[in-house]
């Protein structure tokens, strides 16, 4: 069984400016565990720092029992499928894959064994003579994988291992990524801004925001259930409407909501995903409100309609939109807005 | 024709469709819509003068250089017009009183000390390169001109500063008799320490250029890469950055060890006249035997062109993409 990722509290700055704040996260050995984030949300850093090519300046991670951050880079059981893949061009794919375990200097028949294994796994075995340049992208990122996965790391990170694939081929290969990393059961932690692909293979995602973990669990749970504005909106559609909480219902420009549990704030926001609004021309039980459309916006997976009152933007489903024989300026609908999917976000 | 035949130089992507590929036909260079006829017209007129330098100042003197080894001295300078091996022949050292082994150690001599020269320049030049490669960008154009400084003093001046600066009246000779490195009452030149110092000093800068421009664009991706697969220093080195800086290290190489084949100033005044290279065996004949003159030079560009091939072969052992 693969070892368990201890994270404490890491932080980490670049002159003065802060990347990391206190993140601190437990990954079970065999999990497949995500860090989500825009650009510059410091999920890159901590994978780098989990990596031993920066340095932590506070906190400390252990893996199993080591302490990973006593180690330098090429002493810890970890190993890295890089973004641009890295894999080193005066090398053979075969002689590139035996790269980590010749460091290691493991016997040579054990290193041909590995190897054939690995080309086995990525089906890489007509490539094994070919030169990195010789190959496509799609090629490319699997020597890298087999290349890291050859040393059998006790945690493998992948940093933003698609974002140089097309995104026909990035859809097969996260799932391939997802199926060799059950069959596996190694410790992956994948770094990526693309909410699909950490949605489709992980176990758990983590949600960074301006260098903090702002929401982790499953992908069903986070999605279904957002914390904070920025979880909610990063991780599919979210409608936010912000208001003021008037006994156990909320005031906002719509008018006045009940969500599913009574808020902790006085003003705060409520989200629901579009999916989750109906979209009436009669008046439905509670928690509808009445909306007049000024402006549609069709984006074919959604609607965007701004709606008096408050020229509050909405987001709809198409198939709530068809159900009403579509939607125009100067309509008058009814907005059907569920309790239980009427969620209080924190902030 | 073939489509091939049809592209003329720098043009790319012409469509499947093309029309006829003559030398007026159309095409596209770079975004310009110009006809071969006028590339191939531009490209001589650019590159005319040029090749018209090198033909009239380097080809055709080569060419006189070559035929006169042939010939047979007139005395003072002046060639008689003739067929033979004789010249060649006293370069490998067969003389009036038969073979004689000094032109062999001379030529022996002026490799060693010219490779010596290479490995050292290349051995501080690179440590260098990556310092300042290292520098943040503002200060990294500095470094470079400082690099330069030296330039700006003619090299026989710096050559006589040396001479000032090793002999043995010097603070830096006194040292190195107080270590014991030396007798006494003698001066760190003439000698082959002088030489090498003269050298390495003259073509550093030279040395350090190339390596400065490929360390400054080394991936270093390639070296965590190699660090995440548990490499160590020198393993890390071999594959991870000699591979990208090979380029530079040939382009220095090359850039010190052909002057330095060459060079006669510096074993002249810092080997004071004992210390002879092919260079100063080629000075000595200026103006007094023209066809063994030719023939010392020819030896030279030869080894030269051996020096050349046997770095590029070297560098051919580890490819780069």
């Amino acid at each position: 069984m693969a070892e368990g990722l201890t994270v404490n509290g890491v932080s980490k700055a670049f002159a003065a400016t802060p990347v990391l704040q206190e993140v601190s996260f437990a990954a079970q050995g065999g999990e497949f565990v995500t860090l989500l984030g825009p650009s510059g949300c410091g999920k890159t850093t901590l994978l780098r720092i989990f990596g031993g090519f920066e340095l932590a300046d506070a906190g400390s991670v252990r893996l199993g029992q080591n302490d990973l951050l006593a180690l330098p880079a090429n002493r810890r059981p970890v190993n890295t499928v890089f973004q641009n893949y890295a894999l080193f061009p005066h090398l053979s794919v075969q002689d590139n894959i035996a790269f980590g375990l010749r460091s290691r200097r493991l016997a040579e028949p054990d290193v041909t064994r590995r190897v054939a294994g690995g080309l086995e796994m990525l089906r890489l075995g007509e490539l094994a003579r070919r030169m990195p340049h010789q190959l496509s992208g799609g090629q490319r990122q699997r020597v890298a994988l087999a290349r890291a996965l050859v040393n059998e790391p006790e945690l493998l990170l992948l940093d933003e291992p698609m974002s140089a694939l097309d995104a026909q081929l990035r859809a097969e290969v996260q799932l391939e990524l997802k199926r060799l990393q059950r069959r596996l059961g190694t410790t992956f932690l994948l770094v990526t801004h693309d909410q699909d692909e950490a949605m489709l293979v992980s176990d758990r995602i983590l949600v960074m925001n301006r260098g903090r973990i702002e929401q982790g669990g499953a992908p069903a749970e986070v999605f279904e259930r957002p914390r904070t504005r920025f979880v909610a909106d990063f991780l599919g559609d979210a409608n936010l409407l912000p208001g003021t909480r008037e006994g156990a219902a909320v005031r906002t420009a719509l008018g006045l909501l009940r969500p599913g549990t009574v808020p902790g704030w006085t003003t705060g926001t409520l989200a629901i995903r579009p999916e989750q609004i109906g979209v009436e021309l009669v008046k439905p039980q509670e928690n509808a409100v009445a909306a007049t459309i000024s402006e549609v916006h069709y984006l074919g997976t959604r609607w965007d309609v701004y709606c008096a009152p408050g020229n509050v933007r909405i987001t709809l489903s198409p198939s709530e939109v068809e159900d009403i024989g579509g939607v125009s300026p100067g309509k008058s609908v009814w907005l059907d807005l569920p309790a239980n999917d009427l969620l209080v976000l924190d902030d | 024709m073939t489509e091939a035949q049809g592209q003329g130089p720098g043009a790319q992507g012409q469509g499947p469709g093309a029309q006829g590929q003559g030398p007026g036909a159309p095409t596209i260079d770079a975004g310009e819509l110009t006809t071969f006829a006028r590339l191939r017209r531009r490209g001589a007129v650019l590159i005319g003068g040029g090749a018209l330098w090198l033909l009239l100042f380097l080809a055709v003197p080569l060419a006189l250089v070559f035929a006169a080894a042939f010939c047979e001295t007139a005395g003072y300078g002046a060639v008689k017009l003739s067929l033979t091996w004789d010249n060649l022949g006293r370069v490998a050292g067969w003389g009036v009183f038969g073979w004689e082994a000094d032109n062999l150690r001379i030529l022996l001599r002026t490799v060693v000390v010219a490779g010596l020269t290479t490995v050292l320049c290349l051995a501080l030049a690179l440590p260098m390169a990556f310092w300042i490669a290292r520098q943040p960008q503002s200060r990294r154009g500095l470094l470079l001109a400082l690099l330069m400084i030296p330039f700006c003093t003619n090299l026989v001046i710096r050559i006589a500063g040396w001479t000032v600066l090793l002999s043995n009246q010097s603070w830096l000779a006194g040292l190195a008799q107080q270590l014991g490195a030396i007798g006494p009452e003698d001066g760190l030149y003439p000698g082959t320490f002088a030489v090498l110092l003269g050298m390495v000093t003259t073509f550093l800068p030279f040395a350090v250029l190339p390596l400065y421009a490929v360390v400054e664009r080394l991936d270093w991706t390639l070296v965590e890469a190699a660090r995440d697969l548990h490499s160590g220093p020198w393993r890390t080195a071999r594959h991870a950055i000699l591979p990208q800086i090979m380029p530079g290290l040939v382009a220095a190489g090359i850039l010190t060890f052909v002057p330095a084949l060459g060079m006669f100033l510096v074993t002249d005044r810092l080997g004071s006249g004992k210390f002879m290279l092919v260079g100063n065996l080629i000075q000595q004949q200026v103006g007094r035997d023209t066809p063994y003159l030719s023939a010392l030079c020819l030896t030279l560009v030869a080894a030269t062109l051996i020096g050349i091939a046997i770095l590029r072969w070297r560098a051919r052992e580890v490819p780069v993409a």
